[in-house]
């Protein structure tokens, strides 16, 4: 029995789904992931669904394979949209994780506790129009098409060097003024908050 | 023909006197690279892309050197970010499959039919055994292609040109096939939720058996230029090797998982298509450095042109769209000639095809790896969400784990041998 297990139905291409419940999700994966007879050492894929009735939780979508037995299960977590978008990572048990989530995070703004290095990895560090895959986000960007050209011209060509890597130059000492500015206050994208529909 | 052999006194290193390609033992050329006096502690940091050729396509790699020693490599993709999962959610099924070919574009025939799958799974429909078969040469020339782009562009960063022109040379010639069968050699939107775009012209038959019949010497020339090539040898081997476990950890699929000997294909352990029914090996290498993902690929370009044979030896006659007027649009002349044809007709474009409500996961062998398109429905005509899950885009997050410890100009055949395409990597 999978550890925080709620319910269990079956996709439209005959694979096993159970949801857990979110705090136990590492707890779970765990056992799926050590448990003789279960060995799911492989993970395929990471990626959230928000559905069109916004009413429905936001869910977070484990596909896991155990190379062994060659099986396949599917694990989700519910996000109430509601409520705040936190779940476990699951770093810890696949490295493949890492940029996995980072792109869930990305695209849905859904922060995974316990990742080694949560940032933007599609959209550039300073993006600040949100989360393009939620559908409270409008196919044509937040901003307007004028908006976007004005930041795009006014954006500073070495702001895309990411924090991580100023400090790394700033350890070698040759890092200009005003990088070394942007690496002291931090500047990252700044979400807006979702308009009230 | 005879076989021609060179006779030469090979004093290079990673040669040894059979010309076979000895193996570095690993452990003497880590020894090695301790060995070297530590220079002090001034890291350079070096800015490569996302406008490089090496790095095939705009890929950025930020790079922490200590000497040529890479200490740290910071990838950074996302500059051919187009949107593909979100432009999905607005259009039918049908119409995601232009943006499919978008996504991996050297292998744009097999994207078509990862999408086609998902989606007939989704809404339950069996495709025609015609169709099946046309679907599986679909899939193996655009490995062939890929496999081909890939030996090409990696033997230019390496220093070969010439594998470069033959690998080329016979690609051009799937591209006119590709051309001759969808009327684009990239965009080739092939295949339609529940068949095909168009059944194959004339005369395709007969030039794909040509091209299966040549494919394999100029493959033969490949591995005689290369396999025991001492420069080759010399720059892949024992470069950017990845254990088993590591490959695994890492998510990795396709030949970057199978070099490190994961034998997991999924055309042979989760078949579609009828995979399991076709005789080919699954490579498998042994040490998992860019050598073995090189013999890997080469082999499984072997093994492609096998099914090639296979598929067109068992290719049945019989429609290639499966008889339901709710999936399929009717043929022209019917959709102006009967009222129940224009019905439908006016049903699908206007209104699309609608799936059930439920979700849908297909995995696919890409020449990149596992191709897996997620989709899931409301009981609408377009998903709610599509998901691709990126080969490449996995893959090449293991980049910074493999580099890290290596030459700069390791780092390019590093890159090189994990072939990604930018346009999946960002979707």
């Amino acid at each position: 029995m999978i550890p925080g297990a709620l319910r269990e139905t079956v996709a439209r291409d005959g694979e096993r789904i159970v949801y857990v419940a979110r705090d136990r999700l590492l707890a779970a994966m765990h056992w799926l992931k050590e448990t003789p007879g279960q060995e799911f050492n492989y993970l395929v894929d990471v990626t959230a669904v928000e559905f069109r009735d916004r009413e429905r939780p936001i869910e977070v979508v484990y596909f896991l394979r155990s190379l062994e037995r060659r099986a396949d299960i599917r694990i989700k977590v519910e996000l109430p949209s509601t409520d705040e978008l936190v779940v476990d990572s699951v770093w810890s048990l696949w490295h493949g994780a890492d940029w996995l989530e980072r792109e869930v995070y990305d695209m849905f703004g859904i922060t995974f506790r316990g990742h080694p290095d949560l940032r933007r990895i599609l959209m550039w560090e300073t993006y600040a129009e949100g989360y393009p895959l939620r559908k409270s986000f409008p196919l044509r960007g937040r901003f307007s098409r004028a908006e976007q050209v004005r930041q795009a011209l006014n954006a500073n060509p070495e702001a895309h060097y990411s924090l991580e890597e100023l400090s790394i130059a700033e350890a070698g000492g040759d890092l200009p003024e005003d990088m070394r500015d942007r690496l002291r206050r931090g500047e990252r994208g700044v979400i807006p908050e979702p308009p009230p529909s | 023909m005879t076989k021609r052999t060179v006779e030469l006194e090979l004093a290079t290193p990673g040669v040894d006197a059979q010309g076979r390609a000895a193996r570095m033992p690993l452990k003497a050329r880590a020894a090695e690279e301790t060995a070297e006096p530590d220079l002090g502690a001034e890291h350079l940091l070096v800015n490569l892309g996302p406008q490089h050729p090496a790095t095939h396509g705009v890929l950025r790699l930020v790079v922490e050197l200590d000497g040529e020693t890479v200490v740290r490599c910071i990838p950074h993709v996302g500059y051919l970010h187009s949107g593909f999962e979100k432009l999905g959610e607005y259009r039918h099924y049908n119409q995601i499959i232009p943006l499919t070919d978008r996504t991996d574009y050297l292998s744009p025939m097999s994207n078509n039919v990862g999408l086609a799958l998902a989606a007939e799974k989704l809404m339950g429909i069996a495709i025609t055994p015609r169709c099946t078969v046309l679907r599986v040469i679909a899939c193996e020339m655009s490995r062939i292609i890929s496999h081909m782009v890939w030996l090409g562009t990696t033997s230019i960063d390496l220093g070969a040109f010439t594998p470069f022109l033959w690998a080329f040379q016979q690609r051009e010639r799937i591209y006119d096939l590709q051309e001759m069968w969808t009327g684009a050699r990239l965009t080739t939107s092939l295949t339609r939720v529940g068949g095909l775009m168009a059944d194959i012209p004339d005369r395709f038959v007969d030039k794909l058996r040509e091209f299966t019949g040549d494919f394999p010497k100029t493959l033969d020339e490949i591995d005689r230029v290369l396999t025991r090539n001492a420069v080759w040898a010399g720059r892949t081997q024992g470069v950017g090797t990845l254990s088993a476990a590591e490959a695994i950890t890492h998510s990795l699929s396709g030949p970057m998982l199978r070099a490190s000997g994961v034998p997991y294909d999924v055309r042979k352990d989760k078949p579609y298509l009828g995979y399991e029914t076709y005789d080919f090996d699954v490579v498998v290498g042994e040490h998992g450095d860019v050598y073995d993902r090189y013999l890997v690929r080469l082999e499984e370009c072997y093994q492609s042109n096998r099914i090639l044979q296979q598929a067109l030896d068992r290719l049945p006659d019989g429609p290639i769209n499966v008889d339901d007027p709710r999936v399929i649009l009717p043929s022209k002349t019917r959709a102006m000639s009967d009222m129940e044809a224009m019905i439908f007709h006016f049903k699908q474009v206007m209104e699309g095809v609608k799936a059930p409500v439920g979700e849908a996961y297909v995995g696919i062998e890409n020449p990149k790896g596992e191709l897996g398109n997620y989709l899931v429905s409301d009981g609408t005509a377009k998903p709610v969400r599509w998901r691709i899950r990126p080969p490449s885009f996995i893959n090449l997050s293991a980049l910074p784990r493999m580099a890290e410890g290596h030459l700069l100009s390791d780092l390019i055949a590093i890159n090189a041998s994990v072939d990604i395409v930018m346009g999946e990597v960002d979707r």
